[in-house]
């Protein structure tokens, strides 16, 4: 249906924007509506292989690589405690952010107030919780805040034209501030087994949190290369105008953009309170929105929109914090550690850059 | 869409869509002015002057400075979400190398961030990458390379010529004040009168029109990203000399109260349009709602957590933001051919 339409409208844009624009061309692109031809349309062919090799698969070669040499080098790497309890416990988080981040990024959006909405999360949970309330009450009282957070972020966006950057700084700035308002800035201490199981269960002997991230990828994974919904953000973040000529909601589309980042990072929010025993509002989440913009980054998602890789998150999240890893079990210290991150983040960029 | 209007002619809809500018400008203003004068009524000599008049000036310089860079990064259509980071690596180095002298300190703190701007310019304007992503970047490394210097503690300065330089004042006003303050009248200057200034907004306002004019796209926006890093450098070298110290938490988000304060000025974030004397405007505002919190809740009438700080200032950028919109749609209604 959606793709009828879009051809239709071809002729009547003027052919000013939707054929010159190679990244906006799921509209114009082939009409069989397949999940395949979401990645692999537009500029992508006209470059020399090599290059759309290392553009899509450039993190997880730089993770694998990684990773085998941790397994030959570092003792005591392949055991399911380092990788499941060390490795894959301290990158869920991040990764669940950055899965929000990916499709937000890709209606040509950026979300900065990721990490003041996980501190929103965590306090509204866990004050629940100390007062008694039944934990699954805390933990859906605690999402529905967070998605009000997308919705304000969204509806600033999508309705009123404001630029991402400035709609979210919005809440990056009153957010901590409203998140320490709750208890005047004091630490809460947890101790409430139920509440606490996103992140400390071990459900098949998983970390709870690992698993989550799991599903979340999958889930969103889904939804990017089989609904409609997914063919609308790529459509949006390529080529806005085309998107709209071509019937597509467009508000709608981004609006539920910054619901979803929102949510995930309610969640994360409440998965750090979780782990940590404690909801302390002054650090939850502080950096988180860097941390994750950096994930999809390095996974060669053009922060320019029009491309969702979800997988590309969820690699480019486990790959900066096995770089920290390994570079910390080193003995080179954080800060050089950080400054050597920084290097990969430019490289790889350059790596993948879109140029036509 | 936006394009260099103060440079544009003295036609009816170039009138209209410069009275909206100066709205736009003068918005932040009369704000400022209203809550000055509501301050100073409230809560009387304490507020206008002496130790408050210094320490408010002396604080607000540094931020002053950043968003004086920011303003010109923005712009050219770019952002550098560096400059945090840049401040305090420009103060490390300038408490470091302070031991040679105070005007070596100095020197080397400004340097330290032109360095990290004109890395900054070279990848963004040679490689080709985004400004966002790559300040990200260096923002990580730079405050890496900064604790690094620091031997991740926080670097102290020893007691003498460095220390006065924060401590001399002049008129009243510390010297990072009237510092700050040459340096937006200078940068309002040169972005006026200066061909660098019209090439910046040049580029802002449409990169393929600058290039098909001639004007040489790549070295005005490396320039620029040079010039933010050498005043967040600067901004740097003051916050060591007022604290003594540079921590390591110091310059953390900084970026994004810069961008905040360019914002409430009046410059669009998609660059081509702004002025530099509105963000000096919305730096002061954004600090005097701080300001103003404190001596509230000195009067102790009522009592405001400094949490409402961020609140507040939240809801004030979205009041700027919302009202911006509107002029922007009003702009581009009227900018539309009949």
């Amino acid at each position: 249906m959606n793709t009828r339409r879009a051809t239709e409208s071809r002729p009547g844009d003027g052919g000013a924007t939707t054929t010159s624009d190679p990244v906006g061309s799921p509209v114009a692109g082939p009409p069989t509506g397949s999940a395949a031809t979401i990645e692999s349309q537009g500029a992508v062919w006209r470059r020399t292989s090599w290059q759309v090799w290392a553009q899509r698969y450039g993190a997880l070669v730089a993770l694998v690589a990684l990773f085998i040499y941790n397994a030959i080098d570092t003792p005591f790497f392949l055991t399911p405690q380092s990788l499941l309890f060390v490795l894959l416990r301290q990158a869920a988080p991040i990764a669940i952010v950055a899965v929000g981040m990916a499709i937000v990024i890709g209606t040509a959006g950026i979300d900065l107030s990721v990490g003041s909405v996980m501190a929103i999360a965590g306090q509204v949970g866990a004050t629940l919780v100390l007062h008694d309330q039944p934990f699954l009450l805390a933990i859906v009282a605690a999402l529905l805040v967070s998605a009000l957070c997308g919705v304000f972020n969204g509806t600033l966006v999508a309705r009123f034209g404001v630029q991402p950057i400035i709609a979210t700084l919005i809440l990056f700035i009153a957010g901590r501030g409203i998140a320490q308002l709750i208890t005047g800035g004091e630490l809460q201490a947890l101790s409430d087994p139920d509440f606490q199981w996103i992140g400390l269960a071990r459900p098949f002997g998983l970390p709870a949190q690992v698993l989550l991230a799991f599903v979340v990828a999958v889930v969103a994974w889904l939804v990017i290369r089989l609904t409609v919904y997914g063919r609308h953000v790529v459509t949006v973040g390529g080529n806005e105008t085309a998107a709209r000529l071509a019937g597509v909601p467009v508000a709608r589309v981004k609006l539920l953009a910054y619901v979803t980042s929102a949510v995930l990072a309610g969640l994360v929010g409440l998965i750090t309170v979780s782990a940590n025993f404690a909801s302390d509002a002054n650090n939850t989440g502080v950096g988180m929105e860097l941390d994750a913009i950096a994930a999809v980054a390095v996974a060669g998602t053009p922060l320019t929109g029009g491309k969702v890789s979800v997988w590309g998150a969820v690699v480019g999240a486990v790959l900066l914090k096995l770089l920290q890893n390994t570079l910390i079990s080193h003995g080179i210290t954080k800060e050089v550690a950080q400054i050597i991150e920084g290097a990969v983040i430019v490289a790889a960029l350059w790596l993948q850059r879109h140029e036509g | 869409m936006t394009t260099t209007v103060a440079a544009s002619d003295g036609t009816s809809r170039g009138r209209r869509v410069q009275a909206g500018l100066l709205l736009q400008r003068q918005g932040a203003l009369i704000a400022l002015v209203v809550l000055v004068v509501l301050g100073a009524l409230r809560y009387g000599e304490k507020f206008a002057t002496g130790y408050n008049l210094s320490s408010f000036t002396g604080d607000t310089a540094k931020y002053g400075l950043v968003a004086l860079g920011m303003t010109f990064v923005i712009m050219t259509g770019g952002i550098d979400l560096s400059v945090g980071s840049v401040a305090a690596l420009g103060g490390v180095v300038a408490i470091k190398v302070s031991a040679h002298g105070l005007l070596a300190g100095l020197l080397a703190g400004i340097a330290a961030g032109a360095a990290v701007g004109a890395v900054n310019g070279f990848l963004i304007t040679r490689l080709r990458l985004q400004p966002f992503i790559v300040t990200l970047a260096s923002l990580l490394a730079i405050r890496g390379l900064a604790l690094d210097l620091a031997g991740t503690r926080a670097a102290v300065a020893a007691p003498g010529g460095f220390q006065k330089l924060g401590s001399w004042s002049l008129l009243g006003l510390p010297v990072a004040a009237w510092a700050t303050l040459l340096a937006f009248l200078v940068g309002a200057a040169v972005l006026r009168y200066t061909p660098w200034g019209r090439r910046v907004l040049a580029v802002g306002g449409n990169v393929d029109a600058a290039r098909l004019m001639g004007l040489p796209v790549a070295r005005t926006t490396f320039s620029v990203y040079v010039v933010s890093g050498a005043l967040a450098g600067c901004a740097g070298v003051f916050l060591g000399s007022q604290n003594g110290s540079v921590d390591t938490a110091a310059g953390q988000g900084w970026e994004l109260s810069a961008i905040a304060a360019v914002v409430v000025g009046g410059t669009l974030l998609t660059g081509g349009v702004g002025s530099v004397l509105s963000s000096l405007v919305g730096v002061l505002l954004l600090q005097l709602i701080f300001n103003l919190i404190v001596f509230e809740n000195g009067k102790g009438a009522i009592s405001i957590s400094s949490y409402w700080e961020s609140v507040i200032r939240g809801a004030f950028l979205l009041v700027v933001v919302l009202l911006q919109v509107r002029l922007v749609r009003r702009r581009r209604s009227v900018g539309r051919p009949a």
